[in-house]
């Protein structure tokens, strides 16, 4: 600025005046970019509030309708025996935490080894590219269609229409494993390929390095990755309605007889309603309350472990 | 190129024939560990005296004879018919321009070259009369005796300084405890000159050290396996003046108890470390890399044999 000052002829005439026109011209970019960047901004906020305004509206809704029955009668109690008011959801409860645990107990090994075959030993084989290609089809894989798979498989093994919570889990399993697969190979590729070189190095069979060196480097992503599988099933309802079936009574035998889940409690509550429909409402929106906050507790775990990990292990 | 015997190293007449595994006179079987054969009394224990060098002479425990080396990775030829005597218990310099196979030599040396899919080695390399190279024997028992520091430091993230200076044991399911553990662990990091730095704090995480206290952290590691060989692939290159010279005077020091072999583009480095000095060089890029010279590193230096080593040392090329 100051040379351009510099070189004009000294006490000139017109073009020591402001010109208006050139300095509209020349500030008009700018205003643009300003309304650009307002509306941009505007419309990041809207996409902002839509997004959520469902979430937060099911929340409230469930908090205005299911906490008249977040009651201790909920935690302590089935359905047996019960019409209209009380009862409570401890046998669905129950049931959720039984068949998440066995779906967790198949899922996350085969998951993880599965894993494990594909980044530290598959390389480019074939076998290795079918096993991609298979995860992902199973990503795909509508949960009714893993349900009706599990339904089949039992009913050959233990007689046409068989139900139980272990079908349950099967059924979950076929939906938890690819999610596993896909994230523990996406946390073992993250480890430094110079860790395995130096495991090797000193002297240790390849299986070793896995187990002493690659697992408990990656163990805080894959603990994480592990309960986000068990979060993406704990609200799977259509293949336990199929083949856990329902029940208002406890049950603690994966092996044997009808399981309820949370999921299916807040269906059958939802859909077949006696005489006092508050009472059954009340119930379904309560269970949908308790669900969502094991949810959110995994969500939150999940996102808690990997640095708590790291923490205790700086601290020793 | 010519590839210069070594002088004052080996009575070996020129090496450029492959010389068949178990031509050292001690014929071991095939299917036979490196630790069997010593347990045996095959050959003499690494480290212990006595071994014979190939006309008789006495050697330094730990010598290592490489004949006809040459390294594949798949089809692609990267080091071509190396032959070289690695003197035992002292530094042995590798020098030459970048992509001439320093490292796939290195890593031919304890088999690690190997773990590269579709990389494969040819020769021998005969470390105390036992060929490592050899079809019968065991790649991971040859790393438990022939170490490696690599060019970045590794400490393992997962486990503490301690556990870092005993993860040979540990990767391989033991579970050092204990006051033996204590004081391998204390031996090992004062070994590596570390321990009055992190005696304090053993039980903090292997990666909470600087640069430089990472890699001596794993030259403890790597001893503490009790290796008769320490393989370092260009040690310092990603260090501060400072802890190169920490290194350097470690690497001196090791080479009291070990063979040490060590990659480095630093000529100043080689010319103050090493004892003998091998210069590697390559026509053009993509063609194999061949051993140009090798001798003492005194004698190379200041009498090189060949113009491309003299041109090398003195930065006109590389
Ligand atoms: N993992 C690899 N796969 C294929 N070729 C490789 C690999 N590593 C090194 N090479 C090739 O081998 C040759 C020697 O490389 P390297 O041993 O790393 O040389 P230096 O350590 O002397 O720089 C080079 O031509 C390089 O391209
Ligand atoms: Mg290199």
């Amino acid at each position: 600025m100051s040379q351009t000052t510099m070189v004009r002829p000294a006490g000139g005439t017109a073009s020591d005046k402001i010109d208006p026109a050139a300095v509209l011209a020349a500030s008009r970019p700018n205003l643009r970019r300003r309304l650009t960047n307002q509306i941009t901004l505007g419309v990041v906020i809207l996409a902002v509030v839509m997004t959520a305004v469902p979430l937060v509206s099911v929340i409230w809704a469930s908090v205005e309708r299911g906490s008249a029955r977040l009651d201790v009668a909920l935690f302590t109690n089935s359905m047996r025996g019960v019409v209209g008011q009380g009862g409570g959801l401890l046998h669905a409860l129950m049931g959720t935490l039984l068949v998440t645990g066995a779906t967790a107990l198949i899922a996350i090994p085969l998951g993880l080894s599965a894993a494990i075959y594909l980044t530290e030993y598959g390389g480019t084989s074939k076998l290795a590219g079918l096993t991609r290609r298979a995860v992902d089809i199973m990503v795909s894989i509508p949960s009714i269609v893993a349900g009706l798979a599990a339904y089949a498989l039992f009913s050959l093994l233990f007689g046409p229409g068989t139900r139980s919570g272990l079908a349950g889990a099967a059924a979950l399993a076929m939906i938890m494993i690819p999610v596993v697969v896909r994230s523990s190979e996406e946390v073992l590729r993250l480890v430094p390929a110079d860790l395995r070189e130096a495991g090797l190095a000193l002297g240790a069979p390849r299986w070793r390095v896995i187990r002493r060196i690659v697992l408990p480097t990656a163990l805080p992503g894959l603990t994480s990755g592990a309960v986000l599988g068990v979060a993406r099933i704990i609200g799977e309802t259509a293949p336990l309605l199929l083949v856990a079936g329902f029940t208002d009574a406890m049950n603690y035998n994966l092996a044997e007889g009808r399981m309820a889940t949370l999921p299916v409690f807040i269906y059958t509550q939802w859909s077949s309603k006696g005489l006092d429909t508050a009472a059954y409402d009340q119930r379904a929106w309560a269970g949908a309350l308790v669900l969502m906050a094991v949810v959110v507790v995994l969500q939150l775990g999940a996102r808690a472990l990997p640095t708590q990990i790291a923490k205790i292990r700086r601290n020793r | 190129m010519t590839a210069t015997v070594p002088a004052g190293t080996r009575a070996d007449s020129s090496g450029a024939s492959p010389v068949q595994p178990g031509a050292a006179g001690l014929a071991v079987p095939a299917q036979m560990s490196l630790a069997d054969a010593v347990e045996m009394g095959l050959v003499a224990a690494p480290g212990s005296a006595g071994s014979a060098g190939l006309a008789g002479l006495p050697v330094a425990p730990g010598h290592i004879s490489i004949t006809g080396v040459s390294c594949y990775y798949g089809s692609h030829l990267a080091v071509a018919d190396v032959s070289l005597e690695v003197p035992g218990r002292a530094v042995t310099a590798f020098i030459g321009p970048s992509g001439c196979g320093k490292s796939t030599l290195l890593r031919a040396i304890n088999r690690m070259h190997e773990v590269i899919p579709g990389a494969r080695s040819l020769g021998s390399i005969i470390l105390d009369g036992v060929d490592l190279n050899g079809s019968g024997v065991d790649a991971v028992a040859v790393r438990s005796k022939v170490g490696m520091v690599f060019q970045k430091p590794n400490p393992f993230p997962a486990m503490s300084i301690k556990d870092n200076v005993l993860a040979g044991l540990i990767i391989r399911g033991a579970r050092p405890r204990g006051s033996a553990a204590d004081d391998l662990v204390e031996q090992c990091l004062r070994r590596a000159h570390l321990w009055d730095e992190v005696k304090d704090r053993l039980k903090k995480a292997g990666d909470s050290l600087s640069g430089g206290q990472q890699q001596r952290l794993c030259i403890a590691r790597a001893v503490a396996v009790q290796p008769d060989v320490v393989l370092m692939d260009e040690p310092c290159s990603a260090l501060d003046p400072i802890s190169t010279l920490a290194i350097e005077e470690l690497m001196r020091d090791l080479a009291q108890d070990y063979t040490v072999v060590v990659v480095t583009h630093n000529m100043a480095q080689a010319n103050r470390i090493s004892d003998v000095t091998a210069f590697f060089s390559l026509a053009q890029a993509g063609q194999p890399g061949r051993l140009v010279e090798s001798g003492p590193t005194g004698d190379l230096f200041s009498a090189p044999k060949v113009a491309a080593t003299r041109d090398y040392i003195e930065g006109r090329f590389g």
